[in-house]
Parts: structure tokens; C-alpha cells; sequence
């Protein structure tokens, strides 16, 4: 093996993480405090993408795959395609929070308690960024995602995998019957 | 000077692509090359366009800038880029600002990981085919949103047509890409790959392109991708999104100049970038014609030398055009930018004969010349057929891609895995 | 339940509204359109891409044509007739010469005649062909324009070398012709013929078995016989509903009855038909030119009508069979040197009618076919 191309570790781990992690913040801000729909809409889809990213940092390629796939291109494109059929107008005059904004900011101080605790209980002792990282698995992670659902011994996630597709359907077929005028 | 050539020459004779090797100096060089070789490729097809197309419609296409209208691109870029860019009033001016670049960054980051050959990639992820699809999908979101922000009925149209149509034809899309990655995993470990690099190794390795894989599957499934992405990048005969005689320009009505050139540098992109994901699925992407069966040395050189020749070809065409040039004062600076646009080309095919380059462009070259086939037909359908209506389109991707994409995955499936069946059906027998 | 069409388009209501329909768009489109065909506005009323309703608003290329004639002589007024349908002039000024020398009770002598009939036939061709062409690139087929115009050319070439111009013609006089065919019009006319005929098949080899033209023109803007007579429409539109009624053969002028044709018809009344009908139409055309250009009777080209024309007092309709439609005038004299009265009975502006018939419950895809099949021309319609 050239010298040259060695394969270096991943640089900067804390500044990537920091930095998507300060993008999903801001980005979740965004779409709670904006006015318009459609930059709501925006807001969110940075913040997925964002949540890509880091899954990419966690070494899950195929997560992150899925992730852009169907949160960011599909699900957020329909959302976009509904918010642009509703009126605009009336949803801008009207004010946002309800006044529950009291409310919403205490909810958010006993998460974010939480979360503090949670973490500094779990991790006492441990850094969040540690020099020797354990090295993933050598295999690919679409394959082991494969075999969790589908491998014949270990795999454990079949059922509930299909359970929960079979739900969507049910979900599909019951937003087709509510909204056909005439089938 | 010593080292920089010995550290040139050590990435010459690696066999990895430089994100895999994780070398940032090699990644930012191809990141260069690829968006300069992108750029070059969509100038070229815009001039290659409006030739084809005006020959086929018995007319002569651009002929007064440069000879032979070769200019004519630099001309259209440089208007573009100093026509007044209009913000409507009314529009919302951010989105309005970056929905045009959501386009472009998602046609371009797609370049990342496709394989110009086993080690011309930026890099190699593990995902790469579904990297590629997407990225590809993330720019409808810069169409809807240019759409609205717009502020005007046609645009907003056009978007909504053009996000439906999109998504829908997405999901014939996958189906039939899935059917392709099936087909990598006919192997002795029984693991498939969706690496890019993975895919054409695949296809080496099995002796076949995917296109002929289990006769007529892979065919079927090819045409299936190659129906979606004609409606992916909103081409003729699916161009509903910016159907002229409709939408007059569809979602891009209110947009001008720069802005304006990025949706067609995306659009022009986005084409390369289905071309190349059909081209490594099914063509076998780097590889040249028959490279298991003409093997050997002698194959080698005869293959290794047609870029050149192609070249030289090409060159030889400016040459006889420049003979048959009006000898005419006026036409002098014509007829020698003809002629050294001619010596250009000819010198790039005589280069490509030195040994060094000839075994390093190989890849590149059949993988760009498959490209281009794509892209010949692109135009030639644009020539050809008139423009879906709108519920005809969702009819043939829903209820005719759809369905028989489905189907040819079961398929693949029990066919690829006829042996193991088989055998449990024999088990079954013998009890 | 009132018959809707009794109803403005812009006043109808929704069937049983659900939560989540979209609102409905009331658009625009046009006068600035690029498939308008000029400058005709429609106010589309869309549920999502379904029409409800549409009404057309015309008049931006009104130039008063009908009020110019009664400050003219009848002779100065022949090449203002030249200015209404455009694509098809010579046959705008058959019409009109027909009209007069009706009043006048002239008729044109034998070889004016013939000489007419080519011109208005190759005429109806070139109109035709200006049709398809733009029709196909409404479609959004945009070959078949190049080859219609490569086609066009040869025409608008012969009717150049005839009387010097090329779209607004003023080919003929009241009385017959005013300049005789020059030097080898017979065989450009039969070089022309032999040369477009195997051009028609190109154009059909393009569109004719083609999915997508078939998918995008069948059973759209379907308009029954009934339905067209009732609105006043003629030409190939009527046609392809089924209803044989052409003037050449129901009330023979020039000397239409001299020559052996048919009258294509359709049966379904959609845009497919109109389209089959219409290129049928110019083989029949062809077929009127052979026979015309192999039967030129020699002798005057022109009657014998005083220089100052004075009908007497009285009034004339005639109308002929234009590329379009039934093209009519009606003209009152007082016995004065200038036209009392000149109403023009234009086919595009009648045949418009029917837009709002043939595109309800349709997509606003086919709103455009249909005002390509339509083959409306604004200078008409406006006049």
C-alpha cells in the first residue's frame, strides 16, 4: 500500500457533530416559529437532512440512505404539495401557540431536565467524544439491517416490520376513503 | 518537482478511488474535475441538441456563432448571465432565491458516486445506488418550491405536476433498480452490493451486461428505468412540468437569467445522472464490449485504441467540414476556428495513443460514450413524440410501470433463486 | 336540471364539495399564450386540472374590417378581405370576388375559373398544412411543423411567382383575374402535386399510428352532429362529426361541379377524426388540382365589368367552402359605388363557439388540442 493513500480517520468528529446537531436546533426552531407553511415545510427537510447526516457519522450509510429517501424526498415533497393546496392566507392571519406558549416552554425545560439527566447519570465517567473509538463492523451495514429483519435465526424484526407496513395500507386506504368524492 | 511526480504517479498505480482511500487532496481534485467535466458535457449537449434536433426537423440549427454555431453555447451562457434577474413582485423572495440551488446542489452531489471506472469515482459509498436515487429525488423539492414562491398560477401548476409526476414515476424506478441489485447477488457468498463500483464489478464478474441477465428480465427491467427517467427529468414525452403550449414554461416561468441557466444546467445534469445510473446498472457501466469473451493482449490494445480514434475521427470531420468551408474572406475566422477545433480534437485522440493515457482513459471513455447513446435518445424522443397528457401519464406509471415492475422483482427473485427452490421443493417430495 | 350550457361557465357550481377539495382556479390564458394561436383569451375555470367552464374573450385584432368596406369601392375593398384569414387569402377573396360579381350578375369566364379553383385549393393545402403543423406543436410534437412549412414553402412559391405575393395574395378580381398564369404554372402545379404527395404520407408516418397522438387526440373534444349544427359549425369540424355537408358539393360555385372529389367524413367527433379528416381533405384537394390543371380551357381570364362598378340596389349572401369552414358574405348595395353594408360570416369565429362544448369535464391539456383542432385564426374571428 502507497503511503499516500492510506486510509485516515474520520477528522473533526466533535465539529460535524456540533454543527448538524446546532442545524436540527435551528432548523426544528424554524419549524415551529415560522409563520408560512412552506417554510416550515423548508425548515423541516433541513433538519432531516441534518439527522442524515449524523446517521452517516454513525456509520448506518443505509439508514441515512433511507432517511433522504423517504423522509426528505418523499414524505416532506407531500407535504409540501398539500400545504400548497390549502389556503395560505387564513393560516397566516391566524396566531400561532394558541397562548400555550407558557405551557409549551415548561414542557420543553422538563424534556430538555430529562435529557441532562439522563446523560449525565448514563455517561458518568465517560466521554462523549472517547480517543479509542470501537471500530464498527466490518460488514456492510445494509446487510446487517437485512439480517436483523430477515435473518432466519436472528432475525426479530420481521413481524413487526410487516405489522407496521400493513398499518400504512390501512392508514392509505382509509385518507382514499375520506377524501374520494365519488370511487 | 521529484516528489510531486512520484506522489502523481503513486495515485496512478492505486486501484482505489480516492474517498475510499480517504485522501482529501485526490477527493477535492475530482471533485474539480467532475464539476468542470459536467460543465463541458451540458455546454456540449446544449450545442449537440440543437444540431440533432434541427437536422431531424430538416433546418440547420445555429450556424452564425463560430463555425458551425460551436460558440453558439458560450453566446447563450453569456446572455444569461447578463439579462436582468427579474424577482417578481408578490414572489417570496427567499425561496424564490433557493429553490433554483437546491436543483443544482441535488443534480450535482449525485456525481459523487458515479464510477467513470474502477478507481475514476470521487468515491465508493456502500450505498451508492441509493445515494444516487435520493439525492436525484431532492431536487423536486427546489421544482415545488420554485413553483410557489413564484406567486403565479402557471408555475405553481407546473410544480404540482411536476412533484406528482416525479414521485409517482420514483416508484417504478426503484422497483426496477431493486430487480438490477438482485441480480448482484448471483454470486458464491450470496451477498449482493448497492455500490456503484459493486454493480459493474458484479456484471464483470457474471460474464453478462444485466441487460441480457435472465432473458427478457433484465431487458424489461431496463425499460421500465429507462420510461422513469425520461419522466424523472421531465423530458419529452413527459415535459408536462414545462409544457410550453400548457404552462408556457412551467415552473420556471417567472425565472430569468442566472437563475434561470441553473434549472436548465440541473435539468442537463439530472440526465447525465439517470443516464449514468441506467448505464452502470445495466450496460456495465466502465466496461468495454465483450471484455470476458475478447480477451488478451491484443483485445486490450484494439479496444485501448479507440478513444484515440474516435478522436481523430472527430477531428478528420472538422478537417472535411473545413474544406467544404465558402472560400469567402469572410469566412476566414470560421473556417480557422473550424480548423483549430479539428486540430484540438485531433490532438486529444494522438494523446490518447501514448500508453500511459490510453490504459487510464479506457473507462472513462466507453462509460461516457454509453452516456452519450442515452442522450442521443433523449433528443431523438424529443424530435419524435408528441406530450403525454397529464392522468395518461400517471396511468402508465401507476398502472402499467408499476404493476410489471412488481412482478419482474418476484421474478428476478425466483429465478435467481431457482436452485434453492428446487431444492426445498424437492424436500418437500421426498417427506 | 337546466341544461348547463344555458349557463356563463364562470357561474357554475361545484358538484358535493368534500373537505379536501382543492380550490378551484379560475385562469387565464392568453391573449399572451403561446398556443392561442395569436390573441385569444379564455377564462378557465379549473378544478384542479379539470375544466369546469370557459369563456372565450376576443377581439384584440379587431381592426373594423366590415366598416372599412363601406368607405371603399367594391374594387379597393378586395384586398382588405385578404387580411382575414391569413393563412388561407386566396380563399377569403374567392369568396368576396364570388359575392360581387353575384350582384353585379357576372360571371367569370371558363379559365378564370380554373385558375381560381388551383389557387384556392393549393391554398386550402397550405392552410392545412399550417394546421398541422401547429396543432402537432401544440401536442407538443414539434417536427411535424418543420415539414409542413418545408411543404408550405412550395405553395407560397407558386403563388409568389403568380401575382407577387406570398400571404395576403389578392389574387383575384371581381370579374375573374387580372394577371394571366405565367409561363410554366402548369407544370410547377403538377411538379407540386407529384412533390407533396408523398410529403402527406411523411406527415401521417409521424402522427398517424403514433400511441401517444392517438391517446392524447382520441375521444377528445368530442362534438356530435347535433351538437354542431345546433352551434353553427362547418368545415372539417362538422365533417368529422359525421355530417356530410360540404358547400363545393351542397351549393357548387366557381365550377366545383366540374370536378370529381369526395367529401371525407368522421364518425366520432373528437380531435383523431377532425385530424384524419382534415389530411383526407388534402388528398381530395390534390386530386381537384390534377384535375383542374389538366383541364385549363384557354380564352379571356377576365368578364366584361364596367370600371366603375355600381350594383344595383339589392342584397347578395354567398358563401363557399374556406379551409375552415363555411365562409359567407352578405352584401348590400344602395346602388352607390361603395358596399351599403358587408357582413362577413367568418368559420373561425362560428366554429369558436364551440369551445366551451367541446372542453367541459376535459383537462386543460385539451383545452390546447382543442383549439388546435379547432384551427381557428384570430384575424378571422376578430376581424
Amino acid at each position: 500500500m502507497n503511503p499516500s493513500l492510506t486510509s485516515n480517520p474520520p477528522v473533526a468528529t466533535p465539529f460535524f457533530f456540533y454543527g448538524l446537531a446546532a442545524i436540527m436546533i435551528i432548523g426544528g426552531i424554524l419549524v415551529i416559529t415560522r409563520k408560512n407553511a412552506v417554510h416550515s415545510a423548508l425548515a423541516l427537510i433541513t433538519t432531516l437532512l441534518a439527522q442524515a447526516a449524523l446517521y452517516l457519522m454513525l456509520y448506518a450509510p443505509f439508514v441515512a440512505g433511507v432517511q433522504i429517501i423517504l423522509y426528505a424526498g418523499g414524505i416532506m415533497v407531500l407535504f409540501l404539495f398539500v400545504i400548497m393546496l390549502i389556503s395560505i392566507e387564513r393560516a397566516e392571519k391566524e396566531r400561532q401557540f394558541n397562548k400555550q406558549w407558557l405551557v409549551g416552554i415548561a414542557a420543553a425545560a422538563v424534556l430538555g431536565g430529562l435529557f441532562i439527566t439522563v446523560y449525565t447519570t448514563t455517561t458518568k465517567g465517560r466521554v462523549l467524544f472517547p480517543e479509542g473509538r470501537t471500530s464498527y463492523v466490518d460488514m456492510q451495514n445494509t446487510q446487517g439491517i437485512a439480517n436483523l429483519l430477515f435473518d432466519q435465526h436472528a432475525g426479530t424484526y420481521m413481524f413487526a416490520f410487516e405489522i407496521a407496513s400493513l398499518l400504512l395500507l390501512v392508514a392509505i386506504i382509509g385518507a382514499v376513503v375520506m377524501a374520494k368524492k365519488r370511487i | 518537482m521529484h516528489a510531486l511526480v512520484q506522489y502523481i504517479e503513486s495515485y496512478l498505480s492505486s486501484d482505489k478511488t480516492p474517498g475510499a482511500a480517504g485522501n482529501f487532496f485526490w477527493a477535492t481534485v475530482y471533485v474539480l474535475l467532475v464539476f468542470v467535466g459536467l460543465s463541458i458535457a451540458v455546454i456540449a449537449m446544449n450545442w449537440l441538441e440543437r444540431k440533432i434536433l434541427a437536422h431531424m426537423q430538416v433546418r440547420l440549427g445555429p450556424m452564425r456563432v463560430g463555425p458551425h454555431g460551436l460558440l453558439q453555447p458560450i453566446a447563450d451562457a453569456l446572455k444569461l448571465l447578463l439579462k436582468e434577474d427579474i424577482i417578481p413582485d408578490g414572489a417570496d423572495k427567499v425561496v424564490f432565491w433557493i429553490a433554483p440551488f437546491i436543483v443544482v446542489l441535488a443534480a450535482f452531489t449525485v456525481f459523487v458516486v458515479v464510477p467513470f471506472g474502477p478507481t475514476h469515482a470521487i468515491t465508493d459509498m456502500n450505498i451508492g445506488i441509493l445515494f444516487m436515487l435520493g439525492v436525484s429525488s431532492l431536487s423536486v423539492l427546489g421544482i415545488v418550491t420554485a413553483g410557489w414562491a413564484s406567486n403565479s398560477h402557471y408555475p405553481l401548476i407546473g410544480a404540482l405536476r411536476s412533484s406528482a409526476q416525479m414521485v409517482s414515476y420514483e416508484v417504478a424506478m426503484g422497483l426496477a433498480v431493486v430487480s438490477a441489485i438482485l441480480m448482484t447477488s448471483l454470486n458464491e457468498s450470496k451477498t449482493g452490493t448497492l455500490s456503484m463500483i459493486g454493480i459493474v464489478q458484479a456484471q464483470f464478474d457474471q460474464h453478462e451486461w444485466f441487460l441480457f441477465k435472465f432473458f427478457p428480465l433484465g431487458i424489461i427491467a431496463f425499460g421500465i428505468f429507462a420510461i422513469a427517467m425520461v419522466a424523472e427529468t421531465n423530458r419529452a414525452p413527459f415535459d408536462l412540468p414545462e409544457a410550453e403550449s400548457e404552462l408556457t414554461a412551467g415552473f420556471h416561468t417567472e425565472y430569468s437569467g442566472f437563475r434561470w441557466s441553473l434549472f436548465f444546467l440541473a435539468e442537463y445534469s439530472a440526465m447525465i445522472a439517470v443516464s449514468s445510473i441506467a448505464v452502470t446498472l445495466w450496460i456495465g457501466g466502465w466496461l468495454r464490449p465483450f471484455p470476458n469473451l475478447l480477451q488478451g493482449s491484443t483485445w486490450d490494445l484494439a479496444f485501448s485504441s479507440v478513444p484515440g480514434i474516435t478522436f481523430l475521427l472527430l477531428g478528420a470531420i472538422c478537417f472535411y467540414n473545413t474544406a467544404r468551408m465558402p472560400k469567402h474572406p469572410l469566412f476566414k475566422i470560421q473556417t480557422l476556428g473550424l480548423a483549430g477545433f479539428g486540430a484540438v480534437l485531433a490532438l486529444i485522440g494522438l494523446m490518447m495513443f501514448l500508453p500511459p493515457v490510453r490504459e487510464r482513459v479506457g473507462d472513462i471513455f466507453w462509460f461516457s460514450a454509453k452516456v452519450a447513446g442515452f442522450m442521443y435518445l433523449y433528443i431523438w424522443y424529443r424530435g419524435t413524440f408528441p406530450r403525454y397528457r397529464f392522468d395518461q401519464l400517471m396511468k402508465v406509471g401507476w398502472k402499467v410501470l408499476l404493476p410489471t415492475g412488481l412482478a419482474l422483482l418476484i421474478l428476478t427473485a425466483v429465478v435467481g433463486m431457482r436452485a434453492e427452490l428446487l431444492a426445498q421443493v424437492k424436500q418437500v417430495f421426498q417427506r | 336540471m337546466t341544461d348547463p350550457r344555458s349557463l356563463s361557465p364562470l357561474d357554475l357550481e361545484t358538484p358535493d364539495k368534500t373537505f379536501l377539495d382543492a380550490n378551484e382556479l379560475v385562469i387565464n390564458m392568453g391573449p399572451q399564450h403561446p398556443a392561442t394561436h395569436g390573441v385569444l383569451r379564455v377564462i378557465l375555470r379549473l378544478d384542479g386540472e379539470k375544466v369546469l367552464g370557459l369563456e372565450c374573450v376576443i377581439g384584440y385584432l379587431h381592426r373594423g374590417v366590415e366598416k372599412i368596406a363601406e368607405n371603399r369601392t367594391y374594387t379597393m375593398f378586395n384586398p382588405y378581405v385578404d387580411r382575414m384569414d391569413y393563412v388561407a387569402a386566396v380563399s377569403n377573396g374567392l369568396g368576396y370576388c364570388e359575392a360581387v360579381e353575384k350582384l353585379l350578375s357576372v360571371e367569370a369566364p371558363p379559365r378564370a375559373q380554373y385558375i381560381r379553383v388551383i389557387l384556392t385549393e393549393l391554398n386550402r393545402i397550405a392552410s392545412h398544412q399550417l394546421w398541422l403543423g401547429t396543432h402537432a406543436l401544440d401536442i407538443g410534437a414539434i417536427t411535424p411543423l418543420f415539414y409542413t412549412f418545408r411543404d408550405r414553402e412550395e405553395i407560397l412559391k407558386i403563388f409568389e411567382k403568380y401575382c407577387g405575393a406570398r400571404l395576403t395574395t389578392h389574387a383575384f378580381r371581381i370579374g375573374g383575374l387580372q394577371y394571366e398564369a405565367y409561363d410554366g404554372f402548369e407544370s410547377d402545379v403538377r411538379n407540386f402535386v407529384s412533390f407533396v404527395k408523398p410529403k402527406i404520407d411523411e406527415y401521417e408516418e409521424l402522427l398517424t399510428t403514433n400511441r401517444i397522438w392517438l391517446e392524447r387526440t382520441k375521444g377528445v373534444g368530442v362534438i356530435s352532429g347535433k351538437d354542431a349544427i345546433a352551434l353553427g359549425v362547418t368545415g372539417p369540424v362538422l365533417r368529422a362529426s359525421g355530417v356530410k355537408w360540404d358547400i363545393r358539393k351542397a351549393q357548387p360555385y366557381a365550377n366545383y361541379k366540374n370536378f370529381d372529389f369526395e367529401i371525407p367524413t368522421g364518425e366520432n367527433g373528437d380531435t383523431y377524426d377532425r385530424y384524419i379528416v382534415r389530411m383526407m381533405e388534402m388528398r381530395q384537394s390534390l386530386r381537384i388540382i390534377e384535375q383542374a390543371v389538366a383541364g385549363i380551357p384557354e380564352g379571356p381570364i377576365m368578364a366584361k365589368v364596367p370600371k366603375v362598378m355600381k350594383p344595383p340596389v339589392g342584397e347578395v349572401y354567398h358563401s363557399i367552402e374556406a379551409p375552415k369552414g363555411e365562409l359567407g358574405y352578405f352584401i348590400v348595395s344602395d346602388g352607390s359605388t361603395q358596399p351599403y353594408r358587408v357582413r362577413v360570416r367568418p368559420p373561425s369565429f362560428v366554429n369558436l363557439q364551440a369551445l366551451d362544448v367541446m372542453c367541459r369535464d376535459q383537462l386543460v391539456a385539451d383545452v390546447i388540442a382543442v383549439i388546435g383542432t379547432l384551427d381557428i385564426v384570430l384575424g378571422e374571428v376578430d376581424r
